[in-house]
């Protein structure tokens, strides 16, 4: 490989996971606690859902546009590429963890009530562990989406592995579009089998 | 004082009439059966004895409190529940789910372990052997014995059963009858039980009520439930030849 290729390949790396980890974590953080939010509550329900929906619809690229005006969350660099991926990250576990928790057997729920758990206690003992896996598989697409999603970062200057496929796209250099594209693509596949790892130990148990 | 008590108990929803003006009390150490065909509002009945549903009309009493008065969680783990599909946690082995709400209430590690293996012994399921096993691995009539055995751990006045035996095949249910009455004698438990099989209702009950539609149209003893002669109860009795 090129040594000029070398000495980005490691920051841009770093600024690609670090683009990704933050993106999902913040994804779950909302994801989450909203999808057993919905549960509870059959108002916002459809209402939430669609929203998520849609903008899994919107492509990357305009996204990132449509948030570059937008007052205080929006502008170029990292903060909007990161809303952008939380929202695009937002489907997939907001709706694994609702589905995951209603599927939880009709029987197990109502032996709980009949026990007297308490609705927390339901959740943290029932129906969270059982709904686990299927919750986990939600954060496994996001993540991998996400790794592809964030090289279109580099286009509003939030950096990561689209820096070198952007570069080489403008300067019709192969060897640095796959400097980008080749990383990228094995952050994913270690992703999708270090977390289908863990989603297989879960439902397991 | 009677355990329970449900007075003029109507439960109506959606418009329709699950029960009508439903009358009746269970004494300490009695194991009143409520028979009835599927939708005839015994399960309804039941419910609304640890307070997962609420009369309409009318009110329940336990320990002479109506229900609407009790703390909901307290009166849950007040009672025993034994549910048809069992219910018992996929994620939990055998110990986890019996020993449940002891360690919910707070009982020391020790005493939960001990009370444990003494209730898998009791329903004749060596602890050795079956504490570590996940529901999965046991059969239907184990699956129902860890069950009853959790709705026994915090040691409740009362056990109310939903037509716990029904989904077994007759030698085990036989066996599982059996043990219920050993463990009536042993442990002096009170029970009301939901089932539709007449010949469970005559080997199992102190006293039978028949609901109908809603409504409560024999509650006697054995005996005198064989010479009832009301329509309900004729084509019951009927079926046991």
């Amino acid at each position: 490989m090129r040594p000029d290729l070398v000495n980005d390949l490691f920051e841009l790396t770093g600024e690609h996971l670090a683009l990704v980890l933050s993106a999902i974590a913040v994804a779950m953080l909302i994801g989450v606690p909203l999808g057993i939010l919905l549960t509870r509550r059959e108002g916002p329900r459809q209402w939430l859902l669609g929203f998520a929906s849609v903008m899994q619809t919107i492509p990357s690229l305009a996204l990132f546009g449509f948030l570059i005006p937008i007052p205080f969350i929006g502008g170029i660099g990292k903060r909007t590429v990161i809303i952008a991926l939380v929202l695009y990250a937002l489907l997939p576990i907001l709706r694994n963890t609702f589905v995951g928790i209603m599927s939880v057997d009709a029987a197990v729920c109502e032996s709980a009530v009949a026990m007297g758990l308490t609705s927390g206690e339901m959740l943290r003992k029932v129906q969270l562990p059982l709904a686990a896996p299927t919750i986990l598989a939600g954060i496994r697409v996001a993540t991998v989406a996400t790794i592809g999603t964030a090289t279109i970062a580099a286009a509003i200057g939030g950096g990561g592995l689209g820096v070198f496929i952007f570069r080489g796209v403008a300067s019709v250099d192969t060897a640095q579009i796959l400097a980008g594209a080749v990383p990228a693509a094995l952050i994913a596949l270690a992703a999708d089998g270090g977390l289908g790892w863990v989603e297989r130990k879960l439902s397991r148990a | 004082m009677p355990l329970v008590e449900f007075r003029n108990v109507s439960y109506e929803v959606g418009g329709r009439q699950i029960l009508s003006d439903v009358n009746f009390t269970v004494d300490p150490g009695e194991t009143l059966v409520l028979l009835g065909r599927s939708g005839s509002g015994k399960t309804t009945a039941l419910k609304m004895t640890n307070g997962m549903l609420f009369p309409t009309r009318g009110e329940v009493l336990v320990e002479g409190r109506p229900t609407t008065v009790w703390d909901p969680i307290r009166l849950k783990r007040h009672i025993g529940y034994v549910i048809q599909e069992v219910g018992l946690f996929p994620h939990f082995t055998v110990a986890e789910n019996v020993g449940l709400v002891p360690t919910l209430e707070g009982w020391p590690v020790r005493d939960v372990q001990q009370r444990v293996e003494r209730l898998l012994a009791d329903m004749g399921l060596p602890p050795a052997e079956y504490l570590g096993r996940y529901p999965r691995q046991l059969s239907g009539g184990q699956r129902q014995r860890v069950g009853v055995a959790r709705a026994l751990a915090a040691d409740p006045p009362l056990l109310l059963f939903d037509e716990p035996f029904g989904a077994l095949d007759p030698v085990t249910r036989v066996e599982l009858q059996r043990q219920f009455l050993d463990l009536r004698r042993n442990l002096r438990k009170t029970s009301i039980f939901v089932t539709h099989d007449v010949r469970e209702a005559l080997r199992l009950g102190t006293r039978i009520g028949l609901l109908t539609r809603g409504r409560l149209e024999v509650a006697a003893d054995p005996q005198t439930f064989r010479n009832a002669r009301t329509e309900e109860a004729v084509a019951f009795l009927g079926s046991l030849d």
